[in-house]
């Protein structure tokens, strides 16, 4: 049985000027899967991934998410797919309850459907105390903890996640991965970008990228054997220290 | 002579709902590397912003370097440098232009102390006609870096400064605060990255506002209070859901490649067994083995 392909691009490219920021990535990733999208500073992981989620256009390449193109698809893909961005994704002035309103409003959920699921999420989260509160003023971790779940309100095939758990405490941040567990679980790929290495291990497949290419793509335990090291962090330095952009 | 030395500081915010700083005591030696370990929210940075003069505590004292943070402020901002966790840099300002901003603040020209940023402006300095908003993460910090050292603090506040920043540059970052360290300088340096406690000479770990532990890397290690093992197999996810379901253990969870777990009472036969219940539940490829504790595991103890 073939494994149903939920993303595939082709030579998949992204420039700014004469900078070529994302240059013809081909990957596949399969339904389900955890999927660690992993590079050093400004590799082009961010730039990447909004393309993949239908938010910037590519220069050249192809690419299909849940087999809608990312040229001439996007509406389709948004509706298919949950984002949680780098930087904060809910609004920090909205209270725990609004923001799961709004967010399932634009998702387009049933004012019955926000309801029953929004209950369910603050359940599952244990938000219930919070739930009327600022999300501003709630602990990093129990905010990156909430915007996944907003992201994955509409029940998406796959949810782009660029790095959730940088600064999160180390409670948190695996409380934060059972989340990722489960989707995986329910069938929802996830792919998701981080800086901790130990998260790398956690990931079914993981690509590097170094300088807008990917250089290295295969299971943790493949990657190890093919570098001939012990850990992901290891794999990471044998191929970032060679790049030309780093610290860009 | 003491750097910072701190007396039971204390800082609410919203009327006493959000309790920043809860007691805070410790110090740091002259020419010390010290470490300021907790995750984001713990109240780092606004222990940072107390030292640097820029907020009052509610209560408790502070001193920089036998200066009082309440009447000697002006002292205070000229002898050291802060790097603060966000937004320190001018986004529509390039590279070199802030860093000669900064510079000029102090009264100083971008000449007048290259020597000591050298190793990290010639990384960033290709760049320097970019602007700050459009270098990515582990450049921004390299450049805030420069600026907070252009006038040759004595003395150096550094909030997160490694945050988003890769594995390599967090690395790199390191071993220029080790030479920084080298000329005399001393360091109170935050970090939600518990492998960067081993490179401090002294750590506090902080969380909800209070100070869980204060030791060298090694002491707080010593405290560890069980053994600890790490146990590997086929499916990591899977046993991840075993081990949960195991009465006798105190603490399991993922690390890594591994998963950690510690017994609640410690008795010969407890691992062999462990090995047989996981074998019975379909577990294959298992592995187990005894291990030192890092520093992250002494976090997650102390958060229990
Ligand atoms: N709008 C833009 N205009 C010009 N250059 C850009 C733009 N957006 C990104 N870049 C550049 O593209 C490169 C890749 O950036 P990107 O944000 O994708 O990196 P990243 O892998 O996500 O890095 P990080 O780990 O720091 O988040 C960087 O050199 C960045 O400066
Ligand atoms: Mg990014």
């Amino acid at each position: 049985m073939e494994a149903e392909k939920v993303i595939q691009t082709v030579d998949l490219s992204k420039h700014f000027g004469d900078f070529i920021a994302c240059n013809a990535i081909s990957f596949e990733v399969f339904k389900g899967e955890i999927f660690g999208f992993l590079g050093a500073n400004g590799a082009g992981k961010t730039t990447a991934m909004k393309m993949l989620c239908g938010l910037s256009a590519p220069s050249s390449g192809k690419a299909t998410i849940a087999g809608f193109d990312i040229y001439k698809q996007t509406e389709a893909i948004k509706k298919r797919i949950g984002y949680m961005s780098q930087k904060f994704s809910l609004y920090e002035d909205l209270s725990v309850l609004e923001n799961i309103e709004f967010f399932g409003g634009i998702y387009g959920l049933s004012q019955q459907e926000i309801k029953q699921r929004g209950q369910q999420l603050i359940d599952q989260l244990g938000l219930a105390d919070v739930a009327k509160n600022m999300v501003g003023s709630l602990p990093l971790g129990w905010k990156q903890k909430l915007a996944f779940s907003v992201a994955s309100l509409h029940d998406p095939e796959i949810i782009f996640l660029d790095e959730p758990t940088g600064g999160v405490d180390p409670v948190t941040r695996r409380q934060f991965w059972d989340l990722i567990y489960a989707a995986s679980v329910r069938g929802i790929t996830v792919f998701v970008t981080t800086h901790y290495m130990d998260e790398a291990e956690y990931c079914h497949r993981v690509s590097i990228m170094v300088d807008g290419e990917i250089k290295a793509l295969d299971t943790p335990e493949n990657l190890k054997k093919q570098f001939q090291v012990d850990s992901m962090e290891d794999v990471f330095f044998e191929l970032a220290r060679g790049a030309q952009r780093l610290g860009d | 002579m003491e750097a910072v030395s701190i007396n039971s500081l204390s800082k609410s915010f919203n009327k006493g709902a959000i309790q920043a700083l809860d007691a805070v005591s410790f110090s740091v030696q002259e020419g010390e590397l010290f470490g300021l370990i907790g995750p984001d929210g713990a109240g780092k940075t606004t222990l940072f912003r107390i030292l640097t003069t820029l907020l009052l505590p509610d209560s408790g004292e502070a001193t920089v370097y036998g200066w009082d943070i309440r009447t000697d402020y002006q002292k205070i901002r000229r002898e050291v440098g802060y790097m603060p966790g966000k937004f320190s840099l001018y986004q529509d300002l390039t590279v070199e232009e802030n860093l000669s901003f900064f510079a000029s603040v102090f009264g100083q020209k971008l000449t007048d102390n290259y020597a000591l940023i050298q190793d990290i402006y010639e990384q960033i300095a290709p760049f320097k006609d970019r602007r700050a908003g459009k270098l990515s993460g582990g450049m921004k910090q390299k450049l805030a870096l420069c600026c907070a050292l252009i006038h040759r603090p004595k003395l150096l506040f550094l909030d997160e400064p490694t945050t988003g920043v890769d594995a390599v540059s967090r690395k790199e970052f390191w071993e220029m605060l080790k030479k920084l360290k080298a000329q005399g300088m001393s360091i109170l340096v935050s970090t939600p990255y518990m492998d960067e406690a081993n490179l401090c000479e002294r750590i506090a770990l902080i969380q909800n506002g209070k100070i869980l532990s204060i030791d060298s890397p090694q002491g707080i290690i010593k405290q560890y209070p069980t053994p600890l093992y790490a146990v590997k197999a086929k499916n990591m996810i899977s046993l991840l859901a075993t081990l949960r379901q195991q009465e006798q253990l105190a603490s399991c969870y993922a690390f890594g490649e591994y998963h950690h777990i510690s017994f609640k009472s410690q008795d010969a036969q407890q691992l062999q067994q462990l090995q047989q219940t996981l074998e019975a539940a379909g577990h294959q490829e298992i592995s187990m083995l005894a291990i030192e504790p890092s520093i992250e595991d002494c976090f997650i103890e102390l958060m229990h």
